[in-house]
């Protein structure tokens, strides 16, 4: 029993330190100016992190809206046959999500940067995307899944097509799990640096084009926290905090969607 | 439509194999199996062996299973069984939620917080014990290898220990009646009963836990050193496979050299797939047996 | 000590017996004192009072949800694991209070050992390891004994012919009246002084149920005996008394009448027992 309690307290201290630490050496760091303005050049007192913030949600945005709507047919596809096919492309996601996320990186690297010749925020978008494409796969296949089969049949013996029965039937049943996969996986795809180091790169500049390297709040914190200034590690703690919290209210109202459906099904 | 998803996602998954192997492709040309095996890692003399990489992967993920293996199975029995029942959805809740921190962040407390503390007081002590000699050699200066370890175990615990409560308490109850109308203990009940029946779904867990260590990116470039070379103790900067890419993509200029470091990526792809695929299958068994059983 | 109610009254080892036989009749092994359990504050099983007479077996009939595998549980302290279950009453085995605090529920399930409806074996154990797990809880670490009891526990279960050869198998690898039959053997080398048995007949064959029977008339002369079936047949080919349980009009259950096997399927004294034997057997 004792040994029990010290494993706990193992375990939760320092994953308890990180996020106390983050709170401790970033909350000293906000200020008005942190988030509406964009870095000043080195040696400059002030600026702030606002391109890093616009940066992350538009690359997120963009990963978003391209791995949404392609991994949750997917999920409907695989939740909805009992094929061999079906089964391959559950296991195919399971071992996809495995893939270390840097050569997720390289892929897009490869695929985009070396295309267009130079580095992108869409180039990053698509490295977050095939980060969330197997989380919403495994995570909207389950979903779909909680809905009773009868619920289907219902329909379909109403005469109703298979389209229809997933616009009218499923997806609305599934929503709330839906939801919560969705919010579960830009989490995940929001705290993704690895896939950005060589692809949106960073940058010190305030801008919105999709076509140009870009700021994003995972390298801020990297790019920042390795240096030896304390100046740059006040920005990176800044921007660590205000990830973090993003990351854990996302986490906290995905979790909050699933108990409730849980308590309704 | 729901076919051309489909279609999509297979494209994705074998593109990305196909452009990484086409990318380091003209390094495994030129230097051949020698570059599994060679432990020269040299720009200037054009010298390119990833052995130094895949042993630091290898180490680093091995110091993170001690360290966590004991430590997560503690946990997860803690938190299955032997906490009161208030305390046990609130920590496994935490604990769930505490995987959600992202790598970065466990590199920027790792750097800026835990290496001032391994320098002065982690390495010394374990200095102390080993006489300074052996794996404890060298100096002490916080960063390396045996701090990567440390921070990847924290790091995959909220996932060994989420994964190994759940198949913990999928024990079937009459398993646990069984053993206590024989008049086994609770510890008994436990050890000799509960975590048998368990086992392969905790192995899971570890294994995909290795998984995880072995593709760790950004905490462990953070706090690793990025040298390229054998590490000969537990405090030299050593280099593993993901963080000497993440360290070195970007200023590869050099003939073969970004060729090279996606070569490693192909290594670390094809290592990764295998520990992840037999994860799979193993958490997957678990769910059989329960079927069988029932 | 509660003052005993008339339907147990009849049974006292004062009295004499009310079947007539030519053996004296046994010690009380067990005995229950107004024995209720309750589940989160709705009673499950009101004030059930009988005895349980030593070496012989006692069948537990009533109809689904009368409480009787509720029951049978109090009677090793099971429910302790159940943090929503209360029990209260007091249940004395030879004559101390297992609820009372003397007796470690540890030690005590040992001395009342549990056979349950499915088959549970260890599946992570072998046949051998399996058996003499019980032993092992309990401290048992040389070698010989548990050889020997294993042997004795397996043949006593009518198990050993077709196991000797293969002890280090899987569990697994046995049928189900077989893994059964496993169990019992795992119970009996422990040497317990009772054995509980809820319904363990109900997921096999009729084959298989066949054996089951067969052993516990086998083991009746060397262990007390507690058995819930809701097959009539099995109660009284079994059983030498009967224990019949119903659910009263708030749901809980209780205990209706108590006697000989054959009083109760013969004649009877409370109407219900005989609507609900009669309609079984019919
Ligand atoms: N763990 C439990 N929690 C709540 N109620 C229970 C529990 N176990 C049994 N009960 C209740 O006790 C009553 C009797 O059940 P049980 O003893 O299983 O009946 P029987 O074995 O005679 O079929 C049922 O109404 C059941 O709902
Ligand atoms: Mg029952």
């Amino acid at each position: 029993m004792v040994l029990c309690v010290i494993c706990v307290a193992l375990a939760l201290i320092p994953l308890v330190g990180v996020v106390g630490y983050t709170i401790v050496r970033g909350a000293p760091v906000w200020s008005a100016d942190f988030f509406t303005h964009a870095p000043t050049p080195e040696g400059i007192p002030g600026g702030g992190i606002l391109n890093s913030i616009v940066g992350s949600l538009i690359i997120d945005g963009m990963a978003a809206a391209a791995s949404i709507p392609l991994a949750l047919a997917i999920g409907l596809y695989v939740s909805q046959s009992h094929s061999k096919i079906a089964a391959g492309i559950r296991f195919a996601a399971d071992v996809m999500a495995g893939i270390p996320s840097i050569v997720v990186g390289i892929f897009a690297y490869g695929i985009i940067v070396n295309t267009m010749h130079h580095f992108s925020a869409i180039a990053g978008a698509f490295g977050i995307a095939v980060i969330m494409v197997p989380i919403l796969v495994r995570a909207s296949d389950g979903a779909f899944r909680t809905v009773p089969g009868d619920l289907g049949e219902a329909a379909l013996a109403l005469g109703a097509k298979r389209a229809s029965i997933a616009r009218r039937v499923l997806i609305p049943t599934a929503a709330s799990g839906l939801f919560t996969a969705i919010l579960l996986a830009v989490a995940r795809g929001a705290g993704e640096s690895a896939p950005l180091l060589f692809t949106a790169i960073g940058s010190q500049y305030f801008t919105a084009s999709p076509m140009q390297p870009m700021a994003a709040m995972p390298l801020t914190i990297y790019l920042n926290g390795i240096q030896a200034y304390p100046t740059l590690q006040r920005i990176a703690w800044g921007t660590g905090l205000l990830l973090l919290l993003f990351i854990l209210i996302l986490s906290v109202a995905g979790r909050t969607a699933s108990a409730r459906l849980g308590r309704r099904a | 439509m729901l076919g051309a998803a489909v279609v999509i996602f297979l494209a994705l998954l074998l593109g990305l194999a196909a452009d990484l192997v086409y990318q380091a492709a003209p390094a495994f040309a030129h230097f051949g199996f020698a570059f599994v095996t060679g432990t020269q890692w040299n720009p200037v003399t054009t010298s390119y062996g990833a052995l130094p990489f895949i042993v630091g992967t290898l180490e680093t993920t091995a110091i993170a299973m001690m360290i966590a293996i004991p430590i997560g199975l503690g946990t997860a029995l803690s938190l299955a069984y032997l906490l009161p029942k208030r305390l046990r959805l609130v920590l496994g809740t935490a604990v769930e939620l505490l995987a959600a921190v992202p790598s970065v962040i466990y590199g920027l407390w790792g750097l800026l917080v835990v290496a001032p503390w391994s320098r002065t007081i982690i390495e010394p002590v374990i200095g102390f014990i080993f006489g300074h000699s052996g794996p404890a050699s060298g100096p002490e200066i916080g960063i390396g290898l045996l701090l990567a370890g440390i921070i990847l175990a924290v790091m995959v615990l909220p996932t060994m220990v989420a994964i190994s409560r759940d198949v913990l308490m999928a024990v079937p109850s009459e398993q646990i009646e069984g053993a206590l109308a024989l008049g086994a203990t609770r510890w008994q009940t436990l050890w000799r009963v509960v975590v048998p029946h368990a086992r392969t779904g905790i192995l899971g867990a570890v294994t995909l836990s290795i998984g995880r260590a072995f593709g760790e990116t950004m905490a462990v470039a953070m706090i690793i050193g990025n040298t390229p070379s054998l590490a000969h103790s537990l405090f030299s900067p050593a280099a593993t496979m993901a963080s000497i890419i993440a360290n070195q993509f970007t200023e590869a200029v050099e003939p073969f050299e970004l060729q090279s470091l996606i070569a490693i990526a192909v290594l670390l792809l094809v290592m990764s797939l295998l520990v992840n695929v037999a994860a799979r299958l193993l958490v997957r068994s678990v769910g059989r047996t329960h079927v069988s059983a029932a | 000590m509660v003052d005993q109610p008339e339907v147990a009254s009849a049974t006292l080892d004062a009295l004499p017996p009310a079947a007539a036989s030519s053996e004296p009749e046994p010690e009380s092994i067990l005995m229950l004192r107004k024995v209720s359990v309750s589940f989160s504050g709705k009673l499950a099983v009101r004030d059930v009072t009988f005895d349980v007479p030593e070496k012989r077996v006692t069948a537990l009939i009533g109809p689904s949800g009368s409480g009787k595998t509720t029951l049978l549980r109090a009677l090793n302290r099971l429910h302790d694991t159940v943090s929503s279950a209360r029990v209260t009453g007091s249940v004395l085995l030879n004559g101390t209070d297992i609820y009372g605090g003397a007796l470690h529920p540890t030690l005590l399930r040992s001395r009342v050992g549990m056979v349950f409806q499915r088959p549970n074996p260890f599946p992570a154990m072998s046949i051998y390891d399996n058996v003499v797990s019980g032993l092992r809880f309990n401290g048992v670490r040389k070698k010989s004994l548990l050889d020997e009891a294993a042997e004795s526990a397996l043949i006593a279960a009518a198990l050993w012919e077709s196991v000797r050869n293969r002890m280090t198998a899987r569990a697994g690898v046995l049928s189900g009246g077989e893994q059964q039959r496993l169990c019992i053997a795992r119970s009996l080398a422990v040497e317990p002084e009772v054995l509980l048995m809820d319904e363990p007949t109900s997921a096999l064959d009729p084959q298989a149920t066949r054996r089951i029977e067969e052993l516990i008339d086998e083991l009746s002369d060397r262990v007390t005996m507690v058995i819930v079936t809701h097959n009539m047949q099995q109660a009284s080919r079994v059983s030498h008394r009967c224990a019949f349980m119903l659910m009263g009009d708030d749901r809980a259950g209780e205990l209706i009448e108590v006697g000989p096997t054959d009083q109760i399927f013969g004649s009877p004294t409370d109407q219900r027992t005989s609507d609900y034997v009669q309609g079984r057997f019919g």
